[in-house]
This record gives C-alpha cells, sequence and structure tokens, in this order.
C-alpha cells in the first residue's frame, strides 16, 4: 500500500505530515467558521424576514440596518475583504495568520450569503399558516420558533448545505493569503514546486468532501420534508 | 354573543384606497350558524380578521363573548367597567385564543402529525402532556379521526385536513368558531361531510360559527342568518329562508339564483322562455308558497272550485332550515271572473301571487 501511495504520489508522501496538518485545518476554519455563520445567519435572516414590512414585527430601522450591512458585505469579493479586514482581525484576536486569523473573514464572507438564503428559506412558509398560528394566540416568538423555524427546515437544511459547500471554497481561498489548510498546501507545496500530484489530491480530497456535504444535505433534507426527523414511517 | 358597530377598515394600497368595511353593522346571536356571502373583494375575509383582530380595524366597536374591544384610529382599547385601556398583544392573543378559526387551505404544520397539529394551540399553555394528549385524543374523536393522529397532513384527504383544522381550532374550547372559505377547496362530498361535522358542533357544543363563503348553496345547507355583503357593506341582511323566499337587492338574487331551481324562473321570465307563453285569454302567474302552505292539493282545489285550467309549466320545492319553500309557473285559463277570484283565493291562502303576462 505504501508502495503503491509511493509510486503514484512521491510528492505527496513526502509531505505527508504537512498534507494532514493542512487537511486539519481546513477541517477546523470549515467547523469553527461554519458554526459561527451558522448562528448570526440563521439569525439576521429571521430578523430580516420579521421586520421587513408586511413582516410579522415590522421594524423599519432595524431592516434597514442589516437589509444595508448585507449587500455591502455580499458586494465585497472575497479575496478583496481578505485583506480589507486584515487590520480588524489583528485587533480583535491579535493575529491575522493562521487558522484563528482567517476566521473572522471567513465570516463575514459567510453570513451576508447565507442570511439571505436563510431569508429565501423563510419566504417559502406560506401566510396562511403564520395566519392560523397567530389566529391559534402565538405571538412572535412562537410564530418563529413554531412557525417559521419549524416549517422551513427542509429548505433550511438544503440552503445550509449550498452555504456549507461555498465556505469550503473561501477556506481554501483563505488558505492563499496564510491561514493554511489545503488551499495554501496545493499552492505552495503544489503548485509553485510543480508537484501535479499535491494539486491533484488535494482536488480529489476537497471532491469527496463537498461529495459528502452534498449527499448528507440532500437525504437530510428529503426526510425532513412534510414530516419530523426519524418519523416512524407510516404503513 | 358578537355584535360590531361602526366597523371601518380601509387597506391603503400603492394603486389607491380599497375600503374593505365602511360603517358596519352586525349582530350575530350565541348559537347560531351565522352566514356571511359576497363575491371575492367584497370585504367578508376581512370582517372575520377583524372578528379575531387578525386585521385591525382602523375604528369601530366589537363585543365578543362580552369582552367590549374599541377601536380607534387603528388603535385596539379594551373596555373594562367603564375604563378604557390600551389592549397589549399578550391580552388580544388571550381574545384569539377564545375564537377558533378555519381556512380555505387548511393551513395545517405539514411538519407535524395529526396530533401535534392539533396540540398546537395547547403547548405552552401550561397545560400537562398527559392532559394535552387526553384532549387531543378527545379532539380526534369529535371530528372522527382517531385512526389518523400519527399521519402527517401529506397524507390525508382534503376533507380530513378540514377535520385536523377545525379539531385544532377547538383545542382551547372556544365559543366562536370562524370559517373563512372553508369548504371552497373540496369536493362536493367532502363539502357535505365539513358541512355537516359543522352543523353538528354547533349543535353538541352549542358553538356560535360565523361562515364565509362565496356559495349560497353552502348557505342554504347550514345557516340560520345571513347577510350579504357587496363592496365592504352589508347590503341584506336576515333569516336565510326569508332572503330565499323575498331576494330583494339584485345580488341576493344572483345569489339565490345560484343555489335554487327557483331562482331560475326569474332568469326564465327574464329571457321570456318559450316555456312560458299562454294561450289567449290566459294568464301566466308566479305563486310562491311558504312556511304552512306548500302543498299540491292546493292546485286541484283552485281548479275544481273555480272550474279554471292550471297548467303547471314549473315547479319546485326545496327545504331551507326545515322549511319548506315552493315555487310554481303556472297557465291559469277560463273566464276572466273565475280566473280572478281563483287567484284572490289563493291569496287569501298567504300564497304569493305574481302575473307575469297575459295572453
Amino acid at each position: 500500500m505504501v508502495e503503491f501511495i509511493k509510486a503514484i504520489m512521491p510528492n505527496v508522501y513526502a509531505y505527508r505530515s504537512r498534507f494532514f496538518q493542512s487537511c486539519e485545518a481546513t477541517l477546523q476554519m470549515f467547523v469553527i467558521a461554519g458554526l459561527i455563520s451558522f448562528a448570526l445567519g440563521l439569525l439576521f435572516g429571521v430578523v430580516l424576514t420579521v421586520t421587513r414590512e408586511g413582516g410579522i414585527r415590522p421594524n423599519r430601522l432595524i431592516y434597514r440596518v442589516l437589509d444595508v450591512f448585507v449587500n455591502v458585505f455580499r458586494s465585497i469579493p472575497f479575496v478583496i475583504l481578505l485583506i480589507f479586514l486584515i487590520p480588524f482581525t489583528r485587533t480583535v484576536l491579535g493575529t491575522a495568520i493562521g487558522v484563528k486569523g482567517a476566521i473572522i473573514p471567513l465570516v463575514f464572507g459567510v453570513v451576508p450569503f447565507f442570511t439571505r438564503q436563510v431569508e429565501a428559506a423563510l419566504a417559502g412558509v406560506s401566510p396562511g399558516k403564520l395566519e392560523a398560528a397567530r389566529s391559534m394566540g402565538s405571538g412572535t416568538m412562537g410564530l418563529i420558533f413554531r412557525v417559521y423555524l419549524h416549517e422551513a427546515v427542509p429548505d433550511l437544511i438544503r440552503v445550509t448545505t449550498i452555504t456549507a459547500i461555498s465556505l469550503i471554497g473561501l477556506t481554501t481561498m483563505a488558505g492563499a493569503v496564510g491561514a493554511g489548510g489545503l488551499g495554501s498546501f496545493a499552492i505552495n507545496y503544489g503548485q509553485n514546486q510543480q508537484h501535479q500530484d499535491i494539486v491533484n489530491v488535494c482536488v480529489v480530497v476537497l471532491l469527496i468532501f463537498v461529495c459528502f456535504l452534498q449527499a448528507l444535505g440532500s437525504f437530510l433534507a428529503r426526510k425532513t420534508t412534510n414530516r419530523k426527523l426519524f418519523a416512524r414511517t407510516e404503513k | 354573543m358578537i355584535t360590531i358597530n361602526h366597523l371601518c377598515k380601509t387597506f391603503r394600497l400603492r394603486s389607491g384606497d380599497v375600503c374593505a368595511a365602511r360603517d358596519m353593522n352586525l349582530d350575530i346571536h350565541e348559537g347560531e350558524i351565522y352566514g356571511v356571502i359576497g363575491y371575492s373583494g367584497a370585504g367578508k375575509s376581512t370582517l372575520v380578521r377583524c372578528i379575531n383582530l387578525l386585521e385591525t380595524p382602523d375604528d369601530g366597536e366589537m363585543t365578543i363573548d362580552g369582552t367590549t374591544v374599541v377601536i380607534r384610529s387603528g388603535r385596539v382599547f379594551l373596555r373594562e367597567g367603564g375604563a378604557e385601556k390600551p389592549a397589549s398583544e399578550k391580552q388580544l392573543n388571550a381574545l384569539r385564543r377564545g375564537i377558533g378559526m378555519i381556512f380555505q387551505q387548511f393551513n395545517l404544520l405539514d411538519r407535524s402529525t395529526v396530533a401535534d397539529n392539533v396540540a398546537y394551540p395547547l403547548r405552552y399553555t401550561g397545560m400537562s402532556r398527559a392532559d394535552i394528549d387526553a384532549r387531543v385524543r378527545e379532539l380526534l374523536a369529535l371530528v372522527d379521526l382517531t385512526d389518523k393522529a400519527d399521519v402527517y397532513p401529506s397524507q390525508l384527504s382534503g376533507g380530513q385536513k378540514q377535520r385536523v383544522a377545525i379539531a385544532r381550532a377547538l383545542a382551547n374550547r372556544p365559543r366562536i368558531l370562524l370559517s373563512d372559505e372553508a369548504t371552497s377547496a373540496l369536493d362536493p362530498d367532502a363539502t357535505e361531510s365539513i358541512l355537516a361535522l359543522l352543523r353538528d358542533l354547533n349543535r353538541k357544543l352549542g358553538l356560535t360559527i360565523v361562515l364565509i363563503t362565496h356559495e349560497m348553496s353552502v348557505i342554504k345547507a347550514i345557516c340560520q342568518r345571513v347577510a350579504v355583503m357587496e363592496d365592504g357593506a352589508v347590503v341584506e341582511e336576515g333569516e336565510v329562508y326569508d332572503l330565499f323566499a323575498h331576494p330583494v337587492q339584485p345580488i341576493t338574487k344572483r345569489f339565490v339564483q345560484s343555489a335554487s331551481p327557483l331562482g331560475k324562473i326569474d332568469k326564465m321570465i327574464v329571457e321570456g322562455s318559450p316555456l312560458l307563453r299562454v294561450g289567449p285569454g290566459g294568464y301566466l302567474v308566479k305563486l310562491l308558497f311558504h312556511r304552512d302552505c306548500v302543498g299540491d292539493s292546493l292546485i286541484s282545489d283552485v281548479s275544481r272550485r273555480f272550474g279554471v285550467n292550471l297548467n303547471i309549466v314549473l315547479a319546485n320545492v326545496e327545504e331551507i332550515q326545515g322549511v319548506a319553500l315552493g315555487g310554481m309557473i303556472a297557465a291559469v285559463e277560463g273566464a276572466p271572473e273565475a280566473v280572478q277570484a281563483a287567484l284572490d283565493y289563493l291569496r287569501d291562502k298567504h300564497v304569493s301571487v305574481e302575473v307575469i303576462a297575459r295572453g
């Protein structure tokens, strides 16, 4: 086995500890930035949905501020955002490099995108369901948690999958400016030293990861459409 | 049970103001099934949504099951013992819990089982899980869906979905049920069974039902009284029977025609149908029999007594609220005095007689 790996990808074998470190760094960035972005994006998406004109708790000021924030950060290309945020990251975290330094730009890059996706998912909840819940005496919180977030679960899973996959793309870009991970490994050890096998392996690893995420997302979305997750299957 | 005074509601849209309720007054009695009929855009949906304050009226006063709500310039106040206090969102939600509502599109939660849908209004109210389960079972039995507790709405037929919605609307034991076109998305069989269920609940629980529809057949089937709405106002109101017997407004006549073969008589008159021609010296008359005087013997009686010929062109008898309503177009032929005497005799017997044409 080892002989086989040595034969077809000698450089990957030579830099194997670097390779595993890179995988780990990418995974760390993905998980940490992903969790923070999920929470923030979900929150912002809900707030935008609720406070918009005709929403269940309209509030012009909150809506406008959040809307502008999302639009501004969504229109900045990620590579620019990365260097733009370096001073800010350094002030907040004390460093702008490594996995730690990448988290803030990643969050800024993903949250606006995910916020819009959440907004779209929540817009799919029929106004009739909200009206029915209101007629049964549900307040704002009841409508958010028991109707919006409950009924939109399959769509939320779908948009989370899309966002997670684009987050992987962003982590490799962050790698290019010093965050480590598979992106910088492919550039520094693959491209720059003309080790094509390293680039190839990075592509394959990312491909597998993306396929896994997509399959998981599709599976969960299917399992939550018109029913609870892990529901008993009906005879 | 529900008194509405001077209710106004205008929607300000970019395309202009739309008045959905202009100085509306209604009095709905406890335990009755009250129908509101009108074409789409007449303001019926706005009216029911004002009753449970899903829609805030601009102005007006409503007394709902003993609670008086006063609305001034879109602000809601509760009147308690002479004093008026601004109503909090919490108070409004409590008020809404006392009024059940069902919808055309059912509006069930697709990701919850039937039992969870019915339990929705009971959760987070301090009720214990065991009590909720017991109440849900009771409600499902009430709507005859006991075996569907663990099924999801997507697996139910339209009629079954509406039954779940009814069970859910009744979970908090409201004394009022608002029905917004609840049968409009259902096939005729399901419509009939849902209407039967509503009538049943009305009798069994003494539930006051306000039923919105655009179909006169629904009104005819279960309502005791009805208001006809047009352009944000009630144009005609009364007992369903009376409306069918003597519709006054053109819109009411159109609705009656749509639900009753009797309505066709008016249509045939307007269209000058060849069936309505009479021989020389004859009279074409429209006879309306109501309440106690429906019966064929009257016709043969008249024929024998006055020596006139009564040729029935078109006749129909139907039952509205358990009372027969009959109507007939007949050609009366005979000596002029005899015909006059025959018609006077019929009028004496409380038959409304209208001469449509003379030969």
